[in-house]
């Protein structure tokens, strides 16, 4: 009986830590309304669609900024390149709701227009941090998803969209 | 009447999902799906006119602006061109007005903003079941 109330207890703050935690993603402005989006998409026909869907938007990331990298090194900059590129990464970033990813998308493009080298590489700067917090956030996150898990609890969306 | 009357009613539309980015197809897809659409994919405007030529058809499809290949106005002129009449919507990232203006004078019923929304798959389904 202890050991079962124990349990509930772990529980119960794990769920709480869970809620807090995606509270502070929000209000931070690591994550916009469309993360909330996925979760309500989630159901038994697709139980892990959020983090399959999160999981492209880190391989689509990886590729692009390393793409962005080396559009930026060459000795003559293709400003169009990197402007299709950076408008890639402000999509994936926009369908999951990686708010700051996304602005700072929207600011390398202005640079790009203007075509300015030095900005542009400030930006992918920018871009590279952004995308880096929001993936440790999203992957700690998604940790924290499993225990309540393990533990015999779910995520109660509702209290967590409100 | 509401989706889910129209739904009732035992009609179920199919879409063609015409986009080059695999997150927004995949997004689209379960959305889409949630609402009782049979959905099919393509990753650019080629592909999408191409199953047209090959008797294929569907009740909306949801044309990405920008892709390689062949870009969504570039598919939606086509497509308008070989008589196909049913609802063409562009989504699209894009913010200036002018490019929404150009790619809906190329044969769009609407432009809207991407990622969809039950919102506006609500009204696209209203659309549908006028038509």
């Amino acid at each position: 009986m202890v050991q079962a109330i124990k349990r509930i207890m772990e529980l119960n703050q794990l769920q709480r830590s869970f809620l807090e935690y995606t509270a502070a993603l929000f209000r931070e402005g690591f994550l916009d309304s469309q993360f909330s989006q996925l979760y309500q998409l989630q159901d038994e026909s697709n139980p892990e669609f959020v983090v399959e869907v999160v999981s492209l938007f880190f391989e689509d990331s990886e590729r692009l900024i390393n793409d962005l990298s080396r559009a930026l090194d060459q000795t003559i900059v293709d400003f169009r390149k990197i402007d299709a590129h950076v408008h890639q990464l402000k999509g994936s970033s926009s369908s999951i709701g990686a708010q700051r990813v996304k602005n700072s998308c929207v600011s390398f493009r202005n640079f790009c227009e203007a075509q300015n080298i030095e900005e542009c590489s400030k930006c992918l700067q920018q871009v590279k941090q952004e995308y880096l917090l929001i993936k440790n956030k999203l992957e700690a996150l998604f940790q924290l998803e499993k225990q309540i898990v393990a533990a015999g609890g779910a995520i109660n969306m509702v209290e967590w969209m409100l | 009447m509401t989706s889910n009357n129209i739904l009732t009613l035992g009609q179920k539309f199919s879409v063609l999902i015409v986009d080059d980015d695999k997150i927004i197809r995949r997004i689209h897809k379960v959305l889409l799906n949630k609402f009782g659409f049979e959905s099919h994919t393509v990753e650019n405007g080629k592909e999408a006119v191409d199953l047209y030529l090959s008797g294929k058809h569907f009740d909306l499809i949801l044309m990405d602006m920008e892709m390689p290949v062949m870009d969504g106005p570039k598919a939606t002129r086509e497509l308008r061109a070989m008589g196909v009449n049913n609802m063409i919507v562009g989504v699209t990232s894009r913010g200036l007005d002018s490019e929404k203006q150009a790619f809906t004078e190329a044969g769009l019923d609407y432009c809207v903003e991407k990622p969809l929304t039950s919102e506006t798959i609500t009204s696209l389904l209203q659309e549908l079941a006028k038509k």
